[in-house]
């Protein structure tokens, strides 16, 4: 069965095309990778899986249900807004109208004021109550990226986005923001609630730390820690609202090759321990091929290939994507250095592991 | 090789004093409300007796320092609340003043002749407190999606807006001459009457609403939610793509430090018995703002040390110089042709030019002011670290980049 499923999504900037007419979908409990050239729109339909962007055309399923797509009737909601509040206006100057005096009326605008408050919290607020509301009135609203975490998509993104100034534990309990339930008012009365839930989640939070290999690291700052394991604390941080699918964009970039080693079978374990599903964007083919179900293969923002790692592997058009065409003297379509080492060299190795 | 150590290697005696220190952190980090308390109860002590004696009885009798320390709170609950908004969320507000106004103007309605209304002073606490909260809400509701600067804009325009809508509605709020003759507190237990001669009281309830204050913004500081805030700062994307709403959750920060506001509010009124709109300019937003930079953004206790301080400096100092000087002696003197005589120097009408040297100079040298947070003035040192980091880094690679070649090659 497939966790997610996008159809015909599309993504334009101005003029520029980023992501055309993509199908992709993601069966439960696989490893699905999205390759292709620089510039290519990985990252951007990565985006709009997240609810970063909205995409142009197309929508999106995620367990069976549509999370992502063109907002219908999205004029109605502003007018859901002022709706109450006109109401209470009308209704409080028809009570109001024979002894018109000053207290009455600045009752009135009171009350309506009140219940335009209420009214615009609300939709600002989005509880998934409203939203189901809006969903029966058939408006239809792209989840924004923290919705989507809350219906179980964690992410990484491509050049690290920790928080520099707060310490590795600090940034595993942001992560896990959406499954603790300490409200402000817990907070400033300090219940014993909101204290028992703090500790445990001291406890998890050093738990999925020691995880990815960053046993003892708690009170560093996110910032003074080295490369690789500031990568490994964002799989920490995406860890921390437990996913159901985890999204990690180009997480071995900039690694050496232990390091590499180290953070693909951290991957291969979140599948096979946690049952996580995974989307990965990368560059280095002895990752994407050592560990994918499936590989799709994305190319001026158009799906050129999908299939099994060997299929892809062997398919022309991809070799054409990465190299250029027969004719043309050098590979020199991209940054060069990943495209070679991304076909030519890993075909070898692959086949051999 | 031994004769180089360190010249700044701590003796037995320093040491056994730093552990002191350390235990001391620890138990306050621990026990963060009954360190509030106890460090609030010596404080107000100190301030207590402090008047008093020589350097500050000079100035002002006693009754007279209770009243501007009562004053000085005001302040403090004003900076710790926008320290909220700012320190924490990382938003800029510029029209922090209109919810101190609205706290104010509630109390007004609630407790004057005007409006033929006497309700007890600590509910009102309350309830003004929440309807200058209610008012945050309904101004940050629509604003918030903005980031930076244009959110200081709008907000810049709300707290214009405020004080001329209470100056033009004449009919419900007398205008220019503002509500005056407002009640004061009702007695209470074990202090007594509230009155202009016993400033004393005033200074008591005020303490009491630091403290309490202090301690549950330090819990929101250190929770769930103080913690959203931190991520909101540092990332606001990351900190949406982990989960956090962002909209609320800076939404509430606003609320919050309206709130606060409110309070302040409530008590500025009861304790001038009267409020009007020229109160509540946006000098008063500024020099909340000065105050919470200079006292260290993001840190609460430096916040409230640094918003008493300056209101100290800028009301009761500066008015006083002057007087200071004649006391002293200190005569007339020539300064080349400049004829110099301190005592006639009119100080206090350069208030805001001394304010304005204090800050420009603040922020060349401090920028993380006086009391800094520690993760402020590691955001605002960065520059210096790295450049420093660097430089090791690369000497240190220099030294060790043939061994390391060759490593690799052995690998390879």
């Amino acid at each position: 069965m497939s966790l997610l499923e996008a159809s015909r999504v599309t993504k334009r900037f101005g003029g520029l095309v980023a992501v055309n007419n993509v199908d992709f979908t993601i069966p439960e409990k696989s490893i699905v990778s999205l390759i292709g050239p620089n510039g290519a729109g990985k990252t951007t339909f990565f985006n709009i899986i997240a609810g970063i962007y909205d995409p142009t055309a197309g929508e999106i399923d995620f367990h069976g249900r549509r999370v992502i797509a063109r907002p219908k009737r999205a004029w109605l909601e502003p007018i859901l807004w002022v709706l109450p509040a006109l109401l209470v206006a009308i209704v409080t100057i028809g009570f109001g109208i024979e002894g018109r005096s000053d207290g009455s009326i600045i009752l009135g605008l009171a009350l309506t004021v009140l219940a335009l408050m209420v009214v615009l919290l609300i939709g600002v607020a989005r509880p998934p109550k409203y939203q189901r509301f809006l969903v029966r009135l058939g408006i239809f609203k792209s989840a924004r990226p923290n919705d989507m975490v809350v219906t179980g998509l964690g992410r990484t993104f491509q050049n690290i986005r920790l928080f520099q100034n707060m310490t590795a534990m600090e940034n595993v309990l942001v992560g896990m923001h959406t499954k603790l339930g300490s409200t402000w008012i817990d907070a400033i009365l300090s219940t014993p609630r909101d204290r028992r839930e703090e500790t445990a989640a001291r406890v998890k939070a050093r738990e999925l730390l020691a995880l990815v290999g960053l046993r003892g690291r708690d009170d560093q700052l996110a910032k003074n820690l080295p490369y690789g394991d500031q990568r490994r604390l964002e799989v920490a941080r995406a860890l921390g609202s437990e996913p159901v699918l985890l999204l990690l964009d180009e997480p071995t970039a900039g690694m050496n090759p232990r390091e590499t080693q180290q953070l693909t079978s951290l991957i291969s374990r979140l599948r096979s321990e946690l049952g996580l599903t995974i989307l990965l964007i990368e560059h280095d083919m002895r990752v994407v091929m050592g560990i994918s179900d499936r590989v799709t293969v994305l190319d001026h923002g158009e799906k050129i290939a999908e299939g099994t790692p060997d299929e892809v592997r062997r398919n022309p058009k991809v070799i054409e994507a990465y190299l250029g065409t027969p004719p043309a003297e050098a590979p020199e379509t991209e940054s060069p250095g990943t495209a070679v080492a991304g076909t030519t060299g890993p075909v070898v190795e692959g086949s051999e592991s | 090789m031994t004769a180089s150590r360190p010249p700044s290697a701590p003796t037995p005696r320093q040491n056994s004093l730093r552990v002191l220190l350390n235990q001391l952190r620890d138990a306050s980090d621990s026990h963060r409300s009954l360190t509030i308390v106890v460090a609030m109860a010596i404080t107000t002590a100190l301030m207590y007796v402090l008047p008093g004696l020589p350097p500050l009885s000079i100035v002002q009798g006693s009754n007279i320092w209770y009243d501007s320390f009562a004053n000085a709170g005001v302040f403090v609950l004003l900076a710790m609340g926008l320290n909220v908004v700012i320190g924490m969320a990382g938003l800029l507000d510029l029209g922090y003043a209109a919810f101190f106004a609205i706290g104010a103007y509630a109390y007004a309605y609630s407790n004057s002749p005007f409006s033929h209304t006497d309700l007890p002073f600590i509910p009102m606490l309350f309830v003004g407190a929440a309807v200058a909260g209610i008012f945050g809400i309904l101004l940050g509701a629509p604003t918030l999606r903005l980031r930076g600067d244009y959110l200081a804009i709008m907000t810049l325009g709300f707290g214009e807006i405020v004080p001329i809508v209470f100056l033009n509605l004449d009919k419900f709020t007398q205008g220019t001459n503002g509500i005056g003759g407002i009640y004061r507190p009702e007695p209470l237990p074990g202090l007594g009457a509230f009155s202009p001669s016993s400033p004393f009281n005033y200074f008591i309830v005020m303490v009491v609403i630091v403290t309490i204050t202090m301690i549950l913004l330090y819990r929101l500081q250190d929770s769930r939610i103080g913690r959203a805030w931190n991520a909101i700062r540092e990332d606001e994307l990351a900190a949406a793509a982990n989960g956090i709403n962002t909209v609320t959750t800076k939404l509430l920060a606003f609320s919050l430090g309206a709130t606060t506001s409110g309070l302040a509010g409530v008590f500025n009124a009861s304790k001038l018995t009267i409020v009007s709109p020229d109160q509540f300019l946006f000098t008063v937003s500024f020099t909340v703002l000065a105050m919470v930079i200079l006292g260290g953004m993001g840190n609460i206790w430096g916040v409230a040390v640094g918003a008493f301080v300056v209101y100290n400096i800028q009301v009761v100092f500066l008015k006083s110089i002057n007087g200071i000087i004649e006391t002293l002696g200190i005569p007339a003197f020539d300064l080349g042709p400049v004829h110099v005589n301190l005592a006639k120097v009119p100080f206090s009408d350069y208030q805001y030019l001394l304010y304005g040297v204090a800050l420009v100079l603040m922020m060349l040298l401090r920028p993380e002011g006086l009391f800094p947070n520690q993760r402020r003035r590691q955001e605002l040192h960065i520059a210096e670290e790295f450049d420093e980091g660097e430089q090791g880094e690369i000497t240190g690679a220099m030294g060790a980049a043939p061994g390391a070649a060759g490593d690799a090659g052995g690998t390879l």
